[in-house]
């Protein structure tokens, strides 16, 4: 990709890491105004996005050298195709999520740590988006993990706090693991720019060994198969606003760090068998997912157990990588449509728990009936996750389905079909009492803005099917390795 | 009792495989100086004359201002998980604890603000001053001569946040500048990276307090 | 020269056990304050290696200097939270440990 060169002045990179982050200060400052600072922060937020995305669109992408120091010996912020991509993606979600969130936590006594840690993940996804640097990356992770570790940890009571514990220790394992290969390749090769390494590095033992303890910690973090345990009873126990945000985006943020890491520094380093290995791990995680969400009884760890199978996809970039040049972008647009679908639901699930009082699966159907905005967006949102027309996720497993196919690596197609169809199992078993005839009981009352912004988010589920051509050529204009598509 | 056991031996055995192959990797690891040249030839645009403390505020400010926000962001974590009531005063009787506070508070906070002061042109610098005043803040804490007031107050927010403020402020100024976000004039760079270093030393040494402090939960003894 | 090459050897060496020692003990030991310790151990280990890579042949590169405060800083404050946590965790559950039976795996 042509690179549109540095810019000295005004930066949009820049720009989309400081808005956030002094929304993050001003809420720290004053918790109680934290709610409206968060509003117009995610307001402006989603406009320096935009503007970041168009001008990718337009021009390329944008490399800010922090400080007018070029790498290597400085940091540089790297606004292309595939960060451009995750920051919108951020900003839309996190704008609905912002405006759920005015309604759930509202004016409780101590609603402010939640505005405060929201916004400080926000800055932190932001700059790891943006960051071109491996250590500068380790410390943005860093800041990733407290922020999702105490929102989990908010929600109090002994399996929140014990599933953020878990999270945690199992985050750190992930992080220094990826921080041992930050020093083996400072150590091999004398920087730390990534674009920089990228041109340098060569294929061999320390690469391998690189990588295997990168990818093995962003697995951890991201909840591969079998690295999930930690997910479910983390993302089920958290607070109903915070649901949304870990599942529909922290778990992407080590996602897309792995695959900036190997779109970049291994793209050498993909062969048949480790595209069979990660693919296979990815197909245990959409059937065992799919299983453990068929069997479970509430309805958050089901949404949790739903969101291991769909992790499952994510995994799929390692055949595709290899198998069709950008065969990668499917996965990632299926990573938005997931988002996007995943939100909605847990955000449908705690309105729905709110109202009833409890999320007990079987004895939901009254509420459901009676919460006809909240039981139409879950709907809405459940076909995105299994896959059906006029959905971006119908468009997400028709991208995934084509590139197997094209890349005449098929079976993987199969994963896919399959994974469909028990994603349509449970989906059905969610939503299906809700559709016999019986009595609608409204259940406790609930601010109006939760339920709205809930069908918000599942329109833009919608929405997202129309965007998948424009998606894709943005995905394009992303900064690889010279060997790397 | 043999699952557990199992499950051990395997991961020693996992363990002591990474091991070997570290090693055996690293050992093969070739020499070079790093980025020892660009570094020293960026020297005289950097403001300031030691080259740890060119890189942690100038050359790679960013990693440093982020790890003052990871600082920050810990602090409202702790706040976030654990009691914010006020602590009372520790009745200690006898001159000795007193007096030992009273002579080394004072030489805590000389030697942290000198620390912060020669790392513009030798070893030292914010972290490490920092750390000082974060001891002699802890001393305090366990001391305590006087009861804590409730944490967080508005001027105890600010003074925390105070490192990542002022860098902040000062990158911002840079980006306006045309000098890059986290940049300095060339000609104000001393001075700026002084100013930062102080903001720094202040929040890290309060915050380092505040985490220690942070973890109290309820039904705690203040006193054991 | 031999000296200055064997120094370093033996950082490399001590960091990559220190690191594994550090895994295992996070995966093997109950106790939640080990493994917090455990974590800690790790990052000494990483800390050595990157430290090795400063001395190069001729100068002496500052990068890993500040990488290593940087680090430092990092990991001091994840330990906090960490630790902050295990107490509410105790505080919750009585026990200063994850329960063994996790709830799938």
């Amino acid at each position: 990709m042509p690179i549109a060169g540095l810019t000295g002045g005004l930066s949009w990179a820049a720009l989309i890491v400081i808005v956030p982050l002094v929304g993050a200060l001003l809420t720290g400052l004053w918790p109680r105004a934290g709610g409206w600072v968060a509003l117009v922060v995610a307001l402006l937020t989603l406009g320096t996005t935009l503007g970041g995305a168009l001008h990718v669109w337009w021009q390329g992408p944008e490399i800010h050298a922090l400080g007018g120091w070029e790498a290597p010996l400085g940091i540089a912020l790297v606004l292309d195709g595939l960060a451009a991509f995750m920051l919108l993606l951020t900003s839309v979600v996190g704008l609905f999520v912002t405006l759920y969130a005015l309604g759930y936590v509202g004016r409780q006594e101590r609603s402010g740590r939640f505005w405060v840690l929201w916004l400080w993940l926000w800055a932190a996804m932001n700059a790891l988006y943006l960051s071109g640097d491996v250590f500068n990356l380790y410390v943005t992770l860093e800041l990733v993990v407290l922020a999702s570790v105490a929102l989990v940890a908010l929600a109090s009571g002994g399996p929140a706090l014990v599933a953020s514990m878990r999270y945690l220790l199992l985050s750190l394992l992930g992080s220094l693991a990826y921080l041992m290969g930050v020093a083996l390749l400072y150590g091999a090769y004398g920087a730390l720019d990534l674009i920089t390494l990228a041109e340098q590095v060569t294929p061999g033992h320390l690469l391998m060994m690189v990588a295997a303890l990168m990818t093995v910690g962003l697995m951890a973090k991201t909840a591969l198969f079998p690295l999930h345990g930690w997910l479910a009873p983390g993302h089920g126990s958290a607070p109903a606003a915070a649901s949304p945000i870990l599942s529909a985006l922290v778990v992407k943020v080590s996602f897309y760090l792995m695959l900036r890491l190997w779109l970049t520094l291994f793209p050498d380093l993909a062969t048949p068998a480790l595209g069979v290995l990660m693919g296979g791990l990815g197909g245990a995680a959409v059937i065992w997912g799919g299983i453990m969400a068929m069997a479970a009884d509430r309805l958050k760890p089901f949404v949790a157990y739903s969101t291991v199978a769909q992790v499952g996809y994510l995994a799929l970039f390692f055949p595709f990588m290899l198998a069709v040049p950008g065969g990668w972008r499917a996965v990632v647009f299926f990573a938005a449509a997931h988002a996007c679908a995943k939100a909605t639901v847990f955000m449908a699930a705690g309105t729905l728990q709110r109202a009833a009082g409890h999320d007990r699966m079987s004895e939901l159907a009254d509420v459901m009936r009676g919460r006809p905005i909240s039981s139409f967006a879950m709907g809405i949102a459940g076909a995105g996750l299994v896959g059906l027309p006029f959905t971006g996720g119908f468009i997400a497993k028709w991208l995934l389905v084509e590139t197997a196919i094209a890349g005449d690596v098929w079976p993987w197609a199969v994963v896919v079909v399959v994974g469909g169809l028990l994603a349509g199992a449970y989906v059905f078993r969610l939503l299906g009492p809700a559709f016999l005839a019986g009595r609608g009981s409204p259940g406790r009352p609930i601010a109006g803005i939760m339920e709205w912004s809930t069908l918000g988010m599942a329109l833009v589920s919608i929405a997202l099917g129309f965007a998948g051509a424009a998606s894709l050529q943005l995905l394009d204009a992303t900064v690889t390795g010279p060997g790397g598509l | 009792m043999s699952r557990p056991r199992l499950s051990h031996v395997l991961t020693s055995l996992l363990a002591g495989a990474l091991g070997v192959a570290l090693v055996l990797i690293l050992l093969e690891l070739p020499a070079h100086s790093g980025l020892a040249e660009p570094v020293t030839e960026a020297m005289d645009r950097s403001g300031v004359g030691h080259e740890v403390t060119a890189v942690l505020l100038n050359f790679r400010g960013y990693d440093t201002f982020l790890e003052l926000a990871v600082l920050l962001l810990a602090v409202w974590v702790a706040w976030s998980l654990g009691r914010q009531d006020p602590v009372p005063a520790r009745s200690v009787r006898g001159p000795v604890l007193r007096g030992t506070l009273r002579h080394l508070v004072p030489v805590a906070v000389l030697t942290g603000g000198y620390l912060v002061w020669v790392g513009a042109s030798t070893t030292g610098g914010a972290f490490q001053g920092g750390a000082v005043l974060g001891a002699a803040g802890v001393m305090l804490v366990l001391a305590r001569p006087r009861s804590l007031p409730r944490v967080p107050r508005l001027g105890l927010r600010f003074v925390v946040a105070l490192g990542v403020l002022v860098f902040l402020a000062s990158g911002v100024g840079g980006l306006l500048g045309g000098h890059g976000f986290m940049g300095y004039h060339p000609d104000w760079a001393y001075a700026l990276i002084v100013a930062v270093e102080l903001a720094a030393a202040v929040s890290i040494g309060l915050g380092l307090v505040l985490l220690f402090l942070g973890g109290r939960v309820q039904g705690d003894d203040d006193d054991h | 020269m031999i000296t200055e090459n064997l120094v370093g050897e033996i950082y490399l060496v001590c960091g990559a056990l220190l690191f594994v020692l550090g895994v295992h003990a996070l995966v093997v030991r109950p106790h939640l304050l080990v493994k917090v310790l455990a974590v800690n151990i790790m990052g000494s280990g990483v800390f050595m290696v990157l430290l090795t890579a400063a001395s190069g042949p001729d100068l002496i590169d500052p990068v890993p200097h500040a990488l290593v405060i940087t680090g430092i800083v990092v990991a001091v404050c994840a330990s906090a939270v960490a630790l902050a946590l295990m107490l509410k965790v105790r505080a919750a559950t009585g026990q200063a440990r994850l329960p063994s039976e996790a709830p799938e795996d």
